[in-house]
């Protein structure tokens, strides 16, 4: 249960006045995402999850944003274009460069792979990474804290902030033509907006969300 | 559509068509011209094709291969660039400003950047013209400048961010106001005003936003004028100081279009990539650059920005993002740095603002979803910033490829010592205003950038310069550049009303010389 929002599901406005037919069919496109490797292998995708995991650990109670999916999907899609930052490759080859560094670094420091490190010891590793600290020949086309800041984040936080769950979760009004909103102001909100819960168990606030539509 | 064929040699064969390209075809084909635009991304239809969703509109922006390096190497993206028919206007924040007189002769009156050969007066009528073809929505009386006549349309109402902003600003001491918006807050043909569903940077899908896509282009159309979608230029041909047309890739192949003109406008990028890819024998150095300053002084404009959390609710999500804006008129005061800025109202969603709580404060983990359930309680003010002109920053070829075979191009910046200086000013100031509003948890962003510019600069002589005031280009007198590439310098508001006022006057001096035969 969302206890800031109780009772909020964005995905209630679907059929409304809230979302027009390209908004669903990408939305739609995106919950139906393949829950398997296309793009990584499966060796690269357990570590992908893995990451996945520890940079946003999703709470118990509802289905998680299948982050690692949405990755693969979008490298398969758009790996080869876009930006790149020198001295990094393509999206595509850089993250398949990372996790194979990243694996390695695990099994040179703890002698296992990192998806079989405990929470607290993979935390560390990713907070060495983020620090720049691992070095070596597997790190030479993908600086740990470059690819760290620069696509790791970047691309673990677009599938999971640009996933409905998580538009429940803090509260976005999501999808919003043709309706739009009318109340701007201070500390007012739409009937079709999530209200907050002011304490604990807030009742009110979960009977509104019910009613979001 | 009126469409020509590759035989007819058209007047004015356009390159891109956004604020500079789009605006320019509009008003060339309204005087008779015959016109040719072509733009490498498509012509959506927003009502149909446009999803309320940051990450499906990414098709909205120029993803196409690019490197970047340099000491801060840039972010690439939908901030600064556009692959669609209205370019990147087409998911602009609607920020509509005029620069400052004084920024037009920045060199000889405030001592930094490089004059422009165009005078502010003159600029202020093309100005009001592009205001009015927008139809933006603004205050009475703005609160800077030289006296300028009310906006076409009214103020918007304000959202809880952009009241934030005034609050923040009364406390101060420094004056605000409404930000002038291209965005309808009243029917206009087509265009039902604005609902503030607060998805304006990813493209307008009800059609109030006042862009090129639904301005100039339809004009463009009805005056006779061929928009050419899905068509990627790759090199002017020139024979002589003569161009002659372009080849452009279309449905899988390779065509030439004849053309009298050839006026490139595909961004500070695209620009000078075209011009570079484009040499030839007796240009070796790429087209309209005997100076050898295309793809010099590339400038980006500073948008960092302070973030805080009220205890109300705020839902920044509503509406324009920028409602409300104090221009900071700072070198009136004494500074230790050259350049203006202003900071403006904001409301990023919900992929934007993890974004800038992992990449301002390196946050993961649980820390980062829990402080992203403050979602509705935030606050933020973002600069929009001068950088000054630096040759070492600059766009050359990298050796690489893209998928049509053409080289890419090579983005190379780094901040200068008095970017940072204006930067950190900034950032002082917003976070002043936001102590003075209550806002807790205050925090900076220290690395972002927005708009670009120069890379085809315009000036006095052919040795300064790429164009000249006319933005035809010096070495090829039928070769034009119209669009923020021409800026010597960027001033410290948003570029996109200045490079529609300088594409008016263009058309114009255009038209002043085919009647004289000079063209």
């Amino acid at each position: 249960m969302n206890r800031r929002f109780p009772g909020y599901d964005v995905l209630t406005k679907r059929t409304g006045p809230s979302w027009n037919e390209a908004t669903r069919q990408a939305v739609d496109l995106r919950l139906a995402v393949p829950r398997e490797p296309r793009f990584f292998s499966m060796a690269e995708w357990a570590v992908l999850d893995r990451v996945s995991q520890r940079i946003i650990p999703q709470p118990p109670g509802r289905p998680p944003v299948p982050i690692a999916a949405l990755i693969d999907a979008k490298m398969l899609r758009m790996g080869a274009a876009g930006t790149r930052i020198e001295p990094m490759p393509w999206d595509g080859d850089a993250w398949k460069l990372a996790l194979a560094a990243l694996e390695a670094e695990a099994v040179m420091r703890h002698g296992q792979g990192f998806a079989a490190l405990d929470d607290r010891t993979a935390d560390a590793l990713l907070t060495a990474m983020q620090k720049g600290e691992p070095a070596g020949a597997p790190w030479q086309r993908v600086p740990p804290g470059l690819f760290f800041a620069k696509r790791l984040l970047p691309d673990i936080v677009e599938a999971y902030y640009g996933h409905p769950t998580a538009w429940s979760e803090i509260g976005f009004g999501g999808p919003a033509s043709p309706r739009g909103y009318v109340r701007l102001d201070t500390n007012r909100h739409d009937p079709w907006e999530a209200a907050e819960a002011k304490s604990e168990g807030d009742l009110k606030a979960y009977r509104h969300n019910r009613h979001v539509a | 559509m009126r469409e020509y064929s590759l035989d007819d040699e058209v007047d004015f064969l356009i390159i891109g068509t956004g604020a500079g390209g789009g605006t320019l075809a509009g008003r060339l084909a309204e005087m008779g011209f015959s016109v040719v635009a072509l733009d490498a991304g498509a012509y959506f239809r927003p009502l149909d094709d446009f999803a309320s969703d940051e990450t499906e509109q990414e098709k909205l922006y120029w993803n196409d291969r690019r490197i970047v390096d340099g000491g801060t190497p840039l972010q690439m993206g939908g901030k600064n660039s556009g692959k669609a028919v209205g370019g990147s206007m087409v998911h602009f924040a609607m920020v509509s400003l005029r620069f400052r007189p004084e920024w037009f002769r920045s060199r000889s009156v405030l001592g930094y950047g490089a004059d422009w050969p165009l005078d502010w007066r003159e600029m202020w009528r093309y100005y009001r013209e592009a205001e009015l073809a927008l139809a933006i929505s603004g205050p009475v009386t703005y609160p800077w400048g030289p006296k300028r006549p009310r906006y076409p349309y009214r103020a918007h109402e304000i959202n809880s961010a952009g009241r934030l902003l005034a609050l923040g600003a009364e406390a101060l001491g420094y004056q605000w106001t409404e930000t002038p918006l291209a965005t309808v807050s009243a029917p206009r043909g087509k265009s039902p005003p604005c609902v503030y569903r607060g998805f304006c940077r990813f493209g307008c899908s009800t059609n109030a936003k006042q862009s090129t896509l639904n301005t100039w282009i339809p004009r463009a159309l009805a005056a006779g004028a061929e928009i050419r979608d899905l068509a990627m230029a790759g090199r002017i041909e020139v024979k002589g100081d003569r161009a002659t047309g372009v080849h452009f890739h279309r449905e899988g192949a390779w065509h030439f279009q004849r053309a009298r003109n050839v006026v490139v406008a595909g961004y500070a990028v695209e620009t000078p990539r075209l011009l570079l890819n484009s040499a030839t024998s007796r240009h070796p150095h790429g087209l309209a650059n005997r100076s050898g300053l295309v793809g010099k002084y590339f400038m980006t404009q500073s948008n960092q920005a302070v973030f805080g959390r009220m205890r109300d609710e705020v839902r920044w999500y509503k509406g324009p993002p920028s409602f409300t804006i104090t221009e900071h008129w700072n070198y009136d005061d004494r500074k230790d740095f050259f350049g203006g800025y202003c900071w403006m109202a904001q409301g990023p969603l919900p992929i934007e603002w993890g974004f800038i709580q992992t990449g301002a404060r390196g946050l993961w983990g649980e820390a980062l979803r829990q402080d992203m359930l403050n979602y509705n309680h935030q606050v933020g003010l973002k600069m929009v910033g001068e950088t000054l002109p630096d040759a070492a920053n600059t766009v050359t070829l990298a050796d690489e490829v893209d998928q049509y075979g053409l080289r890419i191009p090579r983005i190379t910046f780094s901040w200068g010592e008095n970017d940072r200086k204006l930067i950190g000013h900034a950032i002082s100031e917003m976070t002043r205003s936001l102590e003075a509003i209550g806002a807790e948890d205050i925090f900076p962003q220290r690395e972002d950038a927005n708009h670009l510019a120069g890379t085809a600069r315009m000036g006095f002589t052919p040795e300064d310069s790429v164009v000249d005031a006319d933005c035809r280009s010096w070495d090829i007198p039928n070769l034009w550049v119209c669009d923020g590439s021409v800026f010597p310098t960027t001033g410290g508001v948003n570029p996109s009303l200045t490079i529609q006022a300088i594409a008016l006057r263009t058309a114009d001096r255009i038209k002043a010389m085919a009647g004289r035969g000079e063209l």
